[in-house]
Parts: C-alpha cells; sequence; structure tokens
C-alpha cells in the first residue's frame, strides 16, 4: 500500500514530506489543543470552583466574608438533638463546629450515613435573610460510606475552633482498613 | 500456622523480588546469560511465594481466623461466605497483597511467555518488574502487614462495611487492580527500551497485548464501580467526578492513547518516544490512583478510613517511579530515532490527534483532581472541584475527539485523502445530523445533548461503514462480503466494536443527563404518583430478614396505561456488624429506560407540625441509562476480540513478522 503511494506522481508537487515540517504541524496542533484546554479549564474555575468553610469563618468572630450567589460547601458536625423533619420530606438541622452553629434546611434523602453527632459536608447558597437569621439551603448532604471516618475538612474545622479531643469520641479511632 | 507461613512466605518473596530487580540487570549489562536467567527463575519463584501468601489470607478469611486482625476488623462470622472472600481485598492490607498478587503474577508471565523476546530486553523487563515488586513488597511488610494476630482472640469480627457487601464491588477491585498493575508491564517495557535504547515493531508488538489486556481489565473496573454506586448509593447518578472516581479515569484516559500510539510504532516505526513517555505516564498515574485512594488527601465521598503514612510511603513510590521513569526518559529518549513519516492527514495522523486530546482531557481531570489540593499545601483555603468544571472541560475535549473518531479509521496510512474518507461517510453525517435535527425539534435541547446525540451518532454509523467499507458491502455480492469478512484481522473487528461502543455509552450519558426526571415526595399505603407515564403505587412498608441485617421494604406496584408493569422492592437495610444502614435501590429497566426507586427514612411528624407522615420515596426514570454500561461491556469485548488477534497473541510476535 505504503510503495504503491510513494510511486504517486502527486507527491511530488506537494511540499517534501520533512521531519521539520512533520513536527510543525504537530506543534500548531498541540498549540491549539493546549490553548483550548487551558482556556476551558481557566473558565470553568471561575465559575465552578466551591469553597469550603466551617461555622466560625460565618458567624465566628474570625469571620471571612462569603461570596453571595455562589456554591459554598460548610462542614462540621451534625449537632445533637438538632435534626427536625418539615413539609415535603424536608429535613432543618445545624452543622457545629463545637465552637459556632449554622442552621440548614435541605430536601430530599439523606445519605445512609448521615447521623447526629457525625461529620458533614453540606453544598450549597444562603438563603435570603429572615430577621437577621440566615438560613443555609442546602443541594447536596455528603457523608461518607464508612462510619469510622471523618471528612478531612472537618476534623481540621474542629482542630481550627479549639474543642479537638485526640483519641476521644471526635477523634475515632482509625479501624486498620 | 497458615498464617505465619503466609507472613514468612511473603518475606521470601521480598528477598527473590530483591534477586530479580538486580540479577538480570547486571546480567544484561555484562551478557551474562546465567544471571539473567536467575530473574526468570525469581520471578516465578516470587509469584508462587505471593501466591502462598494470598492463599493463606484467603484460608484466614475464608475460615474467621479471628487472631487476625484485619479479619477481625473486616469479616463477621454471620457474613455471607462470598463476601467472607471478597473480604480479603475489602481492606487496605488485603488490597495491597492482591496488588502484589497481580503483579507477581505478570511478571512470571513475561518470564514464561517471553521466551521469543531478545535476552537482554526480557531480563531488564524482569528486573523492573522486580523493582516494583521490591517497593510494594517492602511497603507490606513495614507499614501494612496483613497477617498480624491478636491476643487475647476475640469471639467474633467487626463486620465488613456493609456498602462493600455487594456483588458489583466486590469484583471491582480486582478487574481495576488487573488494570493499574498490568500497565506496569508496559511501563517495564518502556524502561528496559529507554536502557537498550532501542524501540523496533517487535517491542511494540509485546507492549500492545499487555496493554489492551489492562485496558480491558480497567474499563471493566471503572464500569463496574460505576454501575454500583449507580445503584447503592441511590442517589441515581452513576459518575459524580470524586477524586477516587478521576483517579480511576486517568490512567484509563492515558491507557486509551498509548493503546493508539503503540499501533503507530508497531505498524509504522513512528511516535517511539512519544509512546515510550505514554507508557511511563501510565503507570505513573495508575500509582497516583492507588496514593490518592490509599492516603485520603483528596476528600472523596468514596474514602474509607485511611492511613496518611501509608500513603507517604505510596508517594514516595511514585516519586521513585516518575522521577526514575521521566529522568531515564530525558537521557535517553534522542537515542529513539523514529523512521516512519506521515503526512498530518494520514491515519498516524488521526491518531496523533487523539493522543493530543486524550492526554488534554486527563491533564484537566489530573488538574480538576489536583487542584484542591495544591490550594490547601499554599494555604489558599479549602476548596472543592465539583462535576461543573468536569463538564466544562472534559466534555468539551471529547467532542472533537469523538468527530475525529468516525474519520481516522477511514485513512491511509502515510497520507490519507480527507476528502473520499468525508465522501464515503456520507450516510454517517446524514444520520448524525438527522439525529440531532430531530432531538432538537422533540425536545427542544439542550444544545449539549443535540451534539451528544448527534456525535454518538456520527460515531455508531461510522464506526459501520468502516467495517462495510472494507468488506465492500453491496459492491460485491453478499457471500464474497461475508468471506472477507471472516478473513478481516480480528484486531479491525476489535475496533469496529469499541469504537462503536464508544458511541452507545455517549448515546447514555447524553440522554441519561439531558432527560431524567426526578422526584422526591412522602409516601404513604395507598398513595400513588406518575413518572414519565409509569404510574407508581404504594403498597406499604414491611420488616424483612436478611442473613446479618434487617430489611425495612417497600412494595411498590407499577402500572402503565392502567396495564400492569412491574412490582419494585426498593430497601433500606440494617446492619448489625458494623451497625450501618445501606440503601438498595428498587431498579425496573426496559433496556431504553430505567425507573429507579429508592426509599428514604419514615416521617413521623410530631403533634402540631405541619409535615405529612410516611416514607420519604426517591423516584428517578432515567432515559438510555442502561446503555452506558452496556457501552462499556462492548468496549472490553472490542479490546478482547482485538487481544485474540493471530498477531497479538502473547508469545506469537515471531510468527506474525513472517
Amino acid at each position: 500500500m505504503s510503495a504503491t503511494l510513494d510511486q504517486n506522481p502527486q507527491k511530488k508537487r506537494r511540499p517534501p514530506l520533512t521531519a521539520k515540517r512533520r513536527r510543525l504541524y504537530l506543534l500548531i496542533a498541540a498549540a491549539i489543543i493546549l490553548g483550548l484546554s487551558v482556556t476551558l479549564i481557566l473558565n470553568a474555575f471561575r465559575d465552578s470552583l466551591v469553597f469550603f468553610y466551617t461555622p466560625s469563618d460565618i458567624v465566628g468572630a474570625t469571620k471571612k466574608p462569603v461570596p453571595q450567589d455562589r456554591m459554598i460547601r460548610i462542614g462540621g458536625l451534625v449537632e445533637e438533638g438538632s435534626v427536625k423533619k418539615t413539609k415535603n420530606a424536608g429535613v432543618s438541622f445545624a452543622i457545629t463546629d463545637l465552637s459556632n452553629r449554622i442552621d440548614v434546611r435541605y430536601q430530599g434523602i439523606l445519605p445512609d450515613l448521615f447521623r447526629e453527632g457525625q461529620g458533614v459536608v453540606t453544598q450549597g447558597k444562603f438563603g435570603p435573610d429572615q430577621g437577621g437569621n440566615k438560613m443555609f439551603i442546602a443541594h447536596e448532604v455528603l457523608a461518607k460510606h464508612d462510619e469510622t471516618y471523618m471528612p478531612k475538612e472537618v476534623s481540621d474545622a474542629i482542630k481550627k475552633s479549639g474543642k479537638w479531643q485526640e483519641g476521644g469520641k471526635r477523634a475515632t479511632p482509625k479501624v486498620s482498613k | 500456622m497458615i498464617v505465619e507461613i503466609g507472613h514468612y512466605a511473603l518475606i521470601l518473596a521480598f528477598g527473590l523480588a530483591l534477586v530479580q530487580a538486580s540479577a538480570p540487570l547486571i546480567g544484561a549489562q555484562k551478557n551474562n546469560a546465567v544471571l539473567m536467567d536467575m530473574g526468570r527463575m525469581a520471578a516465578m519463584a516470587q509469584f508462587l511465594f505471593v501466591a502462598l501468601a494470598f492463599a493463606a489470607l484467603t484460608h484466614a478469611f475464608v475460615v474467621s481466623d479471628f487472631s487476625v486482625a484485619i479479619v477481625v476488623a473486616n469479616s463477621h462470622s454471620a457474613k455471607p461466605w462470598l463476601y467472607k472472600l471478597t473480604g480479603v481485598w475489602g481492606n487496605h492490607e488485603g488490597s495491597m497483597v492482591l496488588w502484589v498478587f497481580i503483579l507477581s503474577l505478570f511478571g512470571a508471565c513475561v518470564g514464561t511467555f517471553g521466551t521469543n523476546l531478545p535476552p537482554t530486553l526480557r531480563a531488564r523487563v524482569l528486573a523492573v518488574q522486580g523493582m516494583i515488586g521490591v517497593g510494594f513488597l517492602l511497603f507490606i511488610l513495614t507499614t501494612s502487614n496483613p497477617f498480624l494476630r491478636l491476643d487475647p482472640v476475640p469471639a467474633d469480627g467487626r463486620g465488613l462495611n456493609p456498602i462493600l457487601q455487594d456483588p458489583g464491588l466486590a469484583f471491582h477491585p480486582p478487574f481495576l487492580y488487573l488494570g493499574y498493575v498490568g500497565f506496569s508491564v508496559a511501563f517495564s517495557f518502556a524502561i528496559a527500551a529507554l536502557i537498550e535504547g532501542r524501540v523496533d515493531a517487535a517491542w511494540a508488538r509485546w507492549v500492545r497485548p499487555w496493554t489492551l489486556a489492562a485496558w480491558c481489565a480497567l474499563t471493566l473496573g471503572v464500569a463496574l464501580g460505576s454501575w454500583w454506586a449507580y445503584y447503592e448509593l441511590g442517589w441515581g447518578g452513576f459518575w459524580f467526578w470524586d477524586p477516587v472516581e478521576n483517579a480511576s479515569v486517568m490512567p484509563w484516559l492515558a491507557g486509551t492513547a498509548l493503546l493508539h500510539s503503540a499501533i503507530v510504532v508497531e505498524k509504522r516505526n513512528a511516535l517511539k518516544s512519544w509512546t515510550i513517555l505514554l507508557a511511563v505516564l501510565t503507570f505513573v498515574l495508575s500509582l497516583l490512583g492507588t496514593f490518592i485512594v490509599r492516603s485520603g488527601v483528596l476528600t472523596s465521598v468514596h474514602s474509607f478510613a485511611n492511613d496518611p503514612e501509608r500513603g507517604l510511603f505510596i508517594l514516595v513510590l511514585l516519586m521513585i517511579a516518575a522521577g526514575g521513569g521521566f529522568g531515564l526518559y530525558a537521557l535517553r529518549a534522542h537515542k529513539l530515532k523514529s523512521e516512519g513519516l506521515f503526512a498530518p492527514i494520514s491515519r498516524e495522523g488521526g491518531l496523533v490527534l487523539n493522543n493530543l486530546l486524550l492526554g488534554a482531557a486527563c491533564a484537566t481531570v489530573f488538574i480538576g483532581t489536583l487542584y484542591p489540593l495544591l490550594l490547601d499545601v499554599l494555604d489558599g483555603g479549602k476548596v472543592s472541584v465539583g462535576p461543573p468544571f468536569f463538564n466544562l472541560t472534559f466534555a468539551p475535549l471529547m467532542a472533537p475527539l469523538v468527530a475525529v473518531m468516525g474519520v481516522g479509521p477511514m485513512l491511509a496510512w502515510k497520507r490519507g485523502d480527507l476528502a473520499s474518507a468525508l465522501s464515503r461517510l456520507w450516510i454517517a453525517a446524514v444520520i448524525a445530523a438527522v439525529g440531532g435535527i430531530a432531538i432538537l425539534f422533540i425536545h427542544g435541547g439542550p444544545v449539549y445533548a443535540v451534539i451528544g446525540i448527534a456525535l454518538s451518532l456520527w460515531l455508531i454509523a461510522g464506526a459501520i461503514t468502516e467495517l462495510a467499507t472494507r468488506i465492500r458491502l453491496f459492491k460485491i455480492s453478499v457471500t464474497a462480503s461475508a468471506r472477507r469478512l471472516r478473513n478481516l484481522p480480528l484486531s479491525a473487528i476489535g475496533m469496529t466494536i469499541a469504537h462503536g461502543a464508544v458511541g452507545i455509552m455517549i448515546l447514555g450519558i447524553t440522554a441519561s443527563s439531558a432527560w431524567k426526571i426526578e422526584r422526591i415526595l412522602v409516601m404513604n399505603k395507598g398513595d400513588q404518583v406518575t413518572v414519565a407515564g409509569y404510574t407508581i403505587k404504594m403498597g406499604g412498608v414491611n420488616n424483612v430478614p436478611g442473613p446479618n441485617y434487617l430489611a425495612q421494604r417497600a412494595t411498590l406496584t407499577v402500572t402503565r396505561s392502567e396495564r400492569p408493569v412491574t412490582t419494585m422492592f426498593p430497601e433500606k437495610r440494617r446492619f448489625k456488624n458494623p451497625v450501618q444502614t445501606t440503601t438498595e435501590a428498587a431498579i425496573y429497566t426496559t433496556g431504553f429506560a430505567d425507573l429507579y426507586i429508592a426509599l428514604g427514612d419514615q416521617q413521623v411528624p410530631k403533634a402540631g407540625s405541619t409535615a405529612k407522615a410516611g416514607w420519604v420515596v426517591r423516584v428517578y426514570y432515567n432515559p438510555l441509562v442502561p446503555w452506558i454500561w452496556i457501552g462499556a461491556i462492548f468496549m472490553m469485548l472490542g479490546g478482547l476480540v482485538s487481544l485474540a488477534d493471530r498477531r497479538h497473541r502473547v508469545g506469537a510476535p515471531t510468527r506474525a513478522a513472517s
């Protein structure tokens, strides 16, 4: 097949296929795809990065500005005794890092390992102000597959609030898995 | 006793791995046949001893030997036997033993079947395999000894995480590891070739079947994981762009690129150093995947208890493999001269474009997965990169890839004719356009769905057209075409199947993402809801005991236009050992769509509350979702068909050369 192509007289009319020229084509293709990927990544980063906050970051003394109209994540422990069922398969609960707390509302089925006193990460936005008390509307509630495991953000949040007890209930001993 | 034998066998295997890593390397340098042969022997012996250790561990799990720490932590006497068996790799230590077992199996295969390889190349490949074995055996023996005894012996175990007690997940890790570890062979061949300073078609003929086999296993492993997440997690989704999922898809993307570039090395003696680089990269990404899953540095919904210290060890192994591999590449790659020149518009050109796009897609997944880690290390705050990021970057890079996939196989090697290839694809173009326009009129969008459907139809029709062109269907008599089909190389048929399968999968992904229907509601006995024409009526919730759990089972009858369709039984299972609840979604599939029902918690409102009493029920209608896994299975089948090609058969490269 290639032998017949080599004898093709048409080939002579085209520019010679040198290694240099081939590398040029390759570089052009690579540059286009690289440019495309970088554009896509930067564009996606602008719109879809989700920042993580602890309850103390939002209402505590070390408050940080929280962007409005943007998805954020809040993580901590589900406060004991705070879980309430509301209308239409809804649920409300509070997330705490043992220093501060945030009220959360969620519509949907909770993960199997969602429990009071357990670590949880929620993703969503703050709802409209209701008399100074802002409610976090969660779109997603994430708990882990494993009851002995605490999300790293959550353990860091509790450590940051200074309420971490090494070896205590909060730091469930890790089973060798 | 058996446990101690297992531990001892693992230590012996480590010693043998040391021999395998050094003797053949020195032998190849000094051209000493005895030393080189020692590598082969060591590989075989290492396999035997690792197999013995693996068997000892399996025995401990099957007979529930609760004097062994990991059996206590991960098993329970009341567990069904299948999960006692799969409990062997349902934990960190055992899964690493499985990893080394597969690694040593592959090493023994290279030693046994590699008789027709140049002896120095085989010796060096075995030495590199030995080095990987040394690293991982040392890792197991020092940080994760699976044979640790407990004293006093507990009466019973703590049980396997119930979410892992599932057939889909039972076989997910072995296939994933077969893939990851399979790429270690391509890595070893690449390093050996760099040491030799020589890559030729015979080298590629050896690397291709290994890569193909690893790729098939990884495809199945990733598909099993996604299928499991779909039916077990009760969210009705199949892919969450979670770090642990991304960890498995990165080596898959790089491995797919490697698979295609190795063809160019074999057929055209070009793209040599690029292929070597990809082989190194693919295995490094496999190690990165292991590191991400085992270290827990990234927050993932799929994280199981993990240990940062072990993560550090794997990170060091990863650095050595990456540093050694890329360093050697930088030093020696210039020796690999590619000879075959080709025009930009040619089969090779198409495959280069495939590699560039797959590489770019892999890079975006890499950046999206590791960016949170980077930002955290730099103290820039905690972020998560979710599905929107990947949808905005990965999908736009896949679209041109799929477009090229339709044309590429129609182009000739060396110098192709794009116009004539496209003119032969006019039917595929018409089908794609009609499909896209039909979707636009029926559903009115979204735009990505129109593009996705059109592209997948283009790809499926293109793959069929390519096969039809090869067998000159309707150009010559049907019997003559059938004869041509029989004489086609299996690798060509495999390619058609695999490419078509990608189209099927994209159809499934697009349709289920665009037109999924989700309803969450509280239902009582007698309540009904209609979703996508199906009327679902709640018949109540009963308690049903299982072997090691108690289930709350809802009975829901499904009718369509007054005619009974099926009865569905979603469950919530409460396990006793360990105490944990799992969701068992009920799925009714027509092959074209899934009706998916998950049972939530019981709602018992307090007095005076307006909340409705009953059960939370989540109903999904997922159009074409089964096609995702059908596509994955056909992709794997395409790979297997290609693997069965006589010219790819391991041990037959010389015959193919003639």
